[in-house]
C-alpha cells in the first residue's frame, strides 16, 4: 500500500505513487552533511558528492523520475527530452543549497516536482528550504517531503509549504493524516497562512 | 498580566490533546525513544535521575495568583509538594509520572498555562526584567513585546526543530537585569532620537561549554521589524548551524565562525526579503497586547509612610529586610518585595505547595493578584504598597519568604545538580546549603554586601556560573566531584565571563574557598567598593594566592 500523502486543495488523502526516486549510490558523508556551513563547502571549497557517484547513479528507462539535483546539474543533456515531457523532477538533501537549484533551471516552475531528502526527522532545516522554495523562488508545483518523514513533523511541513509527504515505510500513513491538522488557528503567518493571527482575527481591543 | 483568547486557549488546549496522543504512541510503543524524546523535550519533560522532570512555562515570568494556586494544587496532586523556580523564570517538578502528564497539562490549561518549548531545540521561553513595568529605571516595558514574540514562537513551523537550542531575553531598562548578552537574541528596547521605540539587537551570547557575550548585530531596529528580523536570524542559523555535534550547535559558534561581520551581512541579507513581511508587528497588535500590561489600577498615595518609617526604626530585623527585599517602583508609595527562595540551608529556588498558595494569597491581598519569578529564582510581589509592608512581612516571614538576604552572598542562583539532573556532573544544592551554613549570620552577610553567587551543576551552566562574581561548576574528575571556581564574572551592561581560579576542589572545601575568597576582599576592599569592583581591581592574583596557600590549607 501506498504511504505518500498528498495534498489537493486543503484535503490531505492518500495517493498512489507515479514517480520514482532515483537515489545516488552510498557515499561516506552522512556525518559531514550535519556539520553545516562552518565546516562543510561554503567555506570549505568540499563536495558532499563525488563525479564517481553522479556517474555511477543509474537512471530508469522510463517513466517519471526524481533525480538528485547533482545528477540533474552533470548529466542534463541525455535528461532533455524526459524533462521536456515533464517527467524529471529534482531532489535536494537538507544540506544543499538552493541558488544551485535555482542556478541549474531558468524557470523553478517547469519542475513538476521538487522533493526534500530529510535523514534524520529531527534535521529542522527542511523547513527553511520548504519556505524558501515557496517564498523566495516562487515555487508551485508540488513539493514532497520523504526520508525520515513522521506523522509529528506533518503539520510543520505543512505550514512550511510542503504538500506531499512519504511517510517512512514501517508507519502508518492513514493515521499520520490526523497530525496535519493539530492546530486550528496557528499564530504566526508561515507558507500555507501567511498572514498572522492578528492580522486574521479581530482579537479585540 | 495577558489574558487568553479563545485563540490562546484553543492552542493550548489542541496542544494538550495532541501531546497525549503523543504520550499514548510512545507508551503503546509505536513511537520509538528516538522518536518520542524530542517530542516530549518540547513539551518541557526530561527523563532525570529519579524520575522524568517537567519544566513549566512562565512567560517572562508572569504569574497570577490563580495559576500560582494551580502550581500549587499540581505538586501536592502529582508531585512530593514543591516546585523549583528556575533561572529561566519558569517552574520545574521533579517527580512527576510520564503518565501523568497529559493530565498536568490539562490542568495547567485550565489557568492559561503550559509546558510549551520548555525544552528541546527550539525557541525557548523568554525571559525578561522581573521589575519590567514598576522599575523606576525602565524606558520601556517590554512585556508586551515579549508576548507578541511568545505568540510568534510558538509552534513557528520554520523554527520547530533547529540546530539546537534558543534562547531570547528581552530589556527595556537603562540597567540591563535580563542579562541580554548572555542569550541567543538579546533585545534591549530603547526610545531613539526620534523618541520612537527602537532596539538594538544583540546575538550569538551564551553560557554553557563555550561563553561568550554576544555582539550588536544591529544598533537600531523599529519595533514593527522584531518578529521578521528574528527569522531572518534564525532562518540563516537553521540553516547553517551545526547539527553534528551538540557542544558546537549554538548559534554563538556560527557567529564566532563566520564572524559577526559575515553574518551581519547573511542575516541582513535575508531581511531584505523578509522586511514587512506579513509578521510585521502593527500599532493595532501591539496595543492590544499592551492593554493587558497597563499600569495597576493605583491609589495616589504619598511617598512616606509614618508607620513604615517607624517600624524601620524600631525593628531592626524589619529594616534588614527592607534594605535586601524591598526594591522602588515608579509610583510613589509602592514597592517591589523579593520573597526570597534562598533560606540557608535549602534547595536555592525551590518553594513548597503550602509556601506556593501563601505566596498566592499574598500576592491577592497585596499585589493586584499577580507576581513575577525572577532569574535569581526569588519570587516577586511588583506592586506593594507602603503602608503595607509590614503586615506583609510578618506574614512572609512565619512562612519562611523573608530570609534579608537579597543580592547578597546566600541568595545563590544554583541548577537543580546531580540531586537531580541527569546531565549533571557533579551536585549543586548541597555546595550551595553548605555555603549557606558558613555563613548564616546577617550582620556579616551584610558587612559583605552585594555579591553574586551561582552554581552550575555541569558546563550547561544553568546556574549561569560564568557570570557570577563567584561562579562554581561543578566537573567530573575520574569519577569523582569536583568544583571549579570563577572569579570576576558579571550580568548586566558591563557584563564579563569569570576567569578559572585554578585547580578544582572537593566539595568539603568548598564552603573555606568562599571563606577565604571573601576574606580578601574584606581585607582589600575601600570603603565603597563591592566584591566585584575589588576583583576588576586587583585582577585574580591576591584571591588566587590566598585559595591555594599552601601553609594555610593545613589549618
Amino acid at each position: 500500500m501506498s504511504n505518500l500523502i498528498k495534498l489537493s486543495n486543503g484535503l490531505a488523502s492518500i495517493v498512489e505513487d507515479d514517480w520514482t526516486i532515483v537515489k545516488l549510490p552510498t557515499s561516506q558523508v552522512a556525518e559531514r552533511v550535519q556539520a553545516g556551513k562552518v565546516v562543510l563547502f561554503k567555506l570549505t571549497g568540499e563536495k558532499t558528492i563525488t563525479e564517481e557517484q553522479i556517474a555511477d547513479t543509474i537512471l530508469p528507462e522510463g517513466g517519471k523520475i526524481i533525480v538528485p539535483l547533482s545528477v540533474f546539474i552533470a548529466r542534463r543533456s541525455m535528461l532533455e527530452s524526459r524533462i521536456q515531457q515533464g517527467s524529471v523532477g529534482i531532489w535536494l538533501a537538507t544540506h544543499e543549497v538552493l541558488e544551485d537549484l535555482a542556478g541549474a533551471v531558468a524557470d523553478i516552475n517547469t519542475l513538476p516536482i521538487i522533493a526534500i531528502f530529510v535523514e534524520r526527522f529531527a534535521d529542522g532545516r527542511i523547513f527553511s528550504l520548504g519556505t524558501l522554495l515557496r517564498t523566495r523562488y516562487g515555487y508551485k508545483n508540488e513539493l514532497r517531503a520523504f526520508g525520515d518523514v513522521l506523522r509529528d513533523q506533518l503539520f510543520f511541513l505543512k505550514r512550511a509549504g510542503f504538500s506531499s509527504f512519504q511517510i517512512r515505510a514501517d508507519r502508518n500513513s492513514q493515521d499520520a493524516i490526523a497530525s496535519l491538522n493539530d492546530f486550528t488557528a496557528p499564530y504566526q503567518g508561515a507558507v500555507d497562512e501567511p498572514q498572522p493571527v492578528f492580522k486574521r482575527y479581530n482579537r479585540g481591543a | 498580566m495577558y489574558k487568553y483568547d479563545k485563540i490562546d486557549q484553543q492552542i493550548v488546549d489542541e496542544r494538550v490533546a495532541q501531546y497525549r496522543d503523543q504520550t499514548r504512541r510512545y507508551l503503546a510503543g509505536e513511537l520509538s525513544e528516538d522518536e518520542f524524546r524530542p517530542l516530549r523535550l518540547q513539551n518541557g519533560l526530561y527523563i532525570q535521575r529519579h524520575a522524568p522532570m517537567l519544566r513549566i512555562a512562565v512567560p517572562y515570568g508572569m504569574l497570577s495568583s490563580r495559576q500560582l494556586h494551580k502550581l500549587g494544587d499540581i505538586a501536592s496532586k502529582y508531585d512530593k509538594g514543591y516546585g523549583h523556580f528556575s533561572t529561566r523564570q519558569n517552574c520545574q517538578l521533579n517527580w512527576p509520572k510520564l503518565e501523568d502528564v497529559p493530565d498536568i497539562l490539562a490542568e495547567l490549561a485550565t489557568v492559561e498555562m503550559h509546558a510549551i518549548q520548555t525544552s528541546g531545540n527550539c525557541i525557548r521561553n523568554i525571559t525578561t526584567d522581573q521589575f519590567a513595568g514598576i522599575a523606576p529605571d525602565e524606558i520601556i516595558d517590554p512585556r508586551a513585546m515579549a508576548e507578541v514574540m511568545r505568540q510568534w514562537s510558538t509552534f513557528h513551523p520554520e523554527f520547530a526543530l533547529l540546530p539546537r537550542k534558543f534562547k531570547i531575553a528581552v530589556s527595556g531598562t537603562q540597567q540591563d537585569r535580563s542579562i541580554v548578552q548572555a542569550h541567543d537574541i538579546g533585545m534591549e528596547f530603547y526610545k531613539d532620537s526620534n523618541n520612537q521605540t527602537a532596539i538594538k539587537v544583540w546575538v550569538g551570547g551564551g553560557l554553557g561549554r563555550t561563553p561568550i557575550l554576544g555582539s550588536v548585530i544591529r544598533e537600531h531596529l523599529e519595533w514593527q521589524h522584531a518578529l521578521t528580523y528574528c527569522e531572518a536570524i534564525v532562518r540563516v542559523y537553521n540553516l547553517h548551524g551545526r547539527r553534528d555535534n551538540a557542544y558546537k550547535a549554538r548559534i554563538k559558534i556560527l557567529v564566532k565562525a563566520l564572524g559577526i561581520e559575515e553574518f551581519k551581512a547573511q542575516v541582513e541579507a535575508e531581511w531584505a526579503h523578509l522586511k514587512n513581511a506579513p509578521n510585521t508587528i502593527t500599532e493595532a497588535e501591539l496595543a492590544r497586547v499592551g492593554k493587558h500590561f497597563e499600569a495597576m489600577p493605583y491609589e495616589a498615595l504619598p511617598a512616606h509612610d509614618a508607620n513604615f518609617d517607624a517600624a524601620v526604626a524600631s525593628n531592626p530585623a524589619f529594616a534588614a529586610w527592607v534594605k535586601r527585599c524591598v526594591h522602588p517602583h515608579k509610583t510613589a508609595g509602592y514597592r517591589a518585595v523579593t520573597l526570597s527562595l534562598k533560606p540557608h540551608g535549602k534547595a536555592p529556588g525551590d518553594a513548597t505547595s503550602e509556601q506556593m498558595h501563601v505566596v498566592a494569597d499574598l500576592a491577592e491581598k497585596y499585589s493586584f493578584g499577580e507576581l513575577r519569578v525572577s532569574h535569581e529564582q526569588n519570587l516577586i510581589l511588583a506592586d506593594v504598597k507602603l503602608s503595607d509592608l509590614f503586615t506583609l512581612w510578618e506574614k512572609a516571614r512565619a512562612n519562611g519568604l523573608a530570609t534579608p538576604n537579597i543580592g547578597l552572598l546566600t541568595d545563590i542562583i544554583c541548577c537543580p545538580g546531580g540531586d537531580f539532573c541527569s546531565l549533571a556532573n557533579a551536585k549543586s544544592i548541597p555546595i550551595a546549603e553548605a555555603i549557606q551554613m558558613q555563613f548564616d549570620n546577617l550582620d556579616y552577610l551584610h558587612d559583605i554586601g552585594d555579591i553574586e553567587l551561582n552554581i552550575s551543576g555541569c558546563m550547561n551552566a544553568c546556574g549561569h556560573h560564568h557570570v557570577g562574581h563567584i561562579g562554581i561548576l561543578g566537573v567530573d574528575k575520574d569519577g569523582s566531584e569536583w568544583y571549579q571556581v570563577s572569579v570576576g564574572g558579571k550580568q548586566g551592561n558591563d557584563a564579563s565571563i569569570g576567569a578559572v581560579l585554578g585547580p578544582s576542589f572537593s566539595a568539603e572545601e568548598m564552603p573555606n574557598v568562599i571563606q577565604r575568597l571573601i576574606d580578601v576582599y574584606i581585607q582589600e576592599r575601600t570603603a565603597e567598593e563591592r566584591f566585584i569592583d575589588t576583583v576588576r581591581r586587583l585582577g585574580l592574583a591576591p584571591f588566587k594566592a590566598h585559595v591555594y596557600a599552601k601553609d594555610e590549607v593545613a589549618a
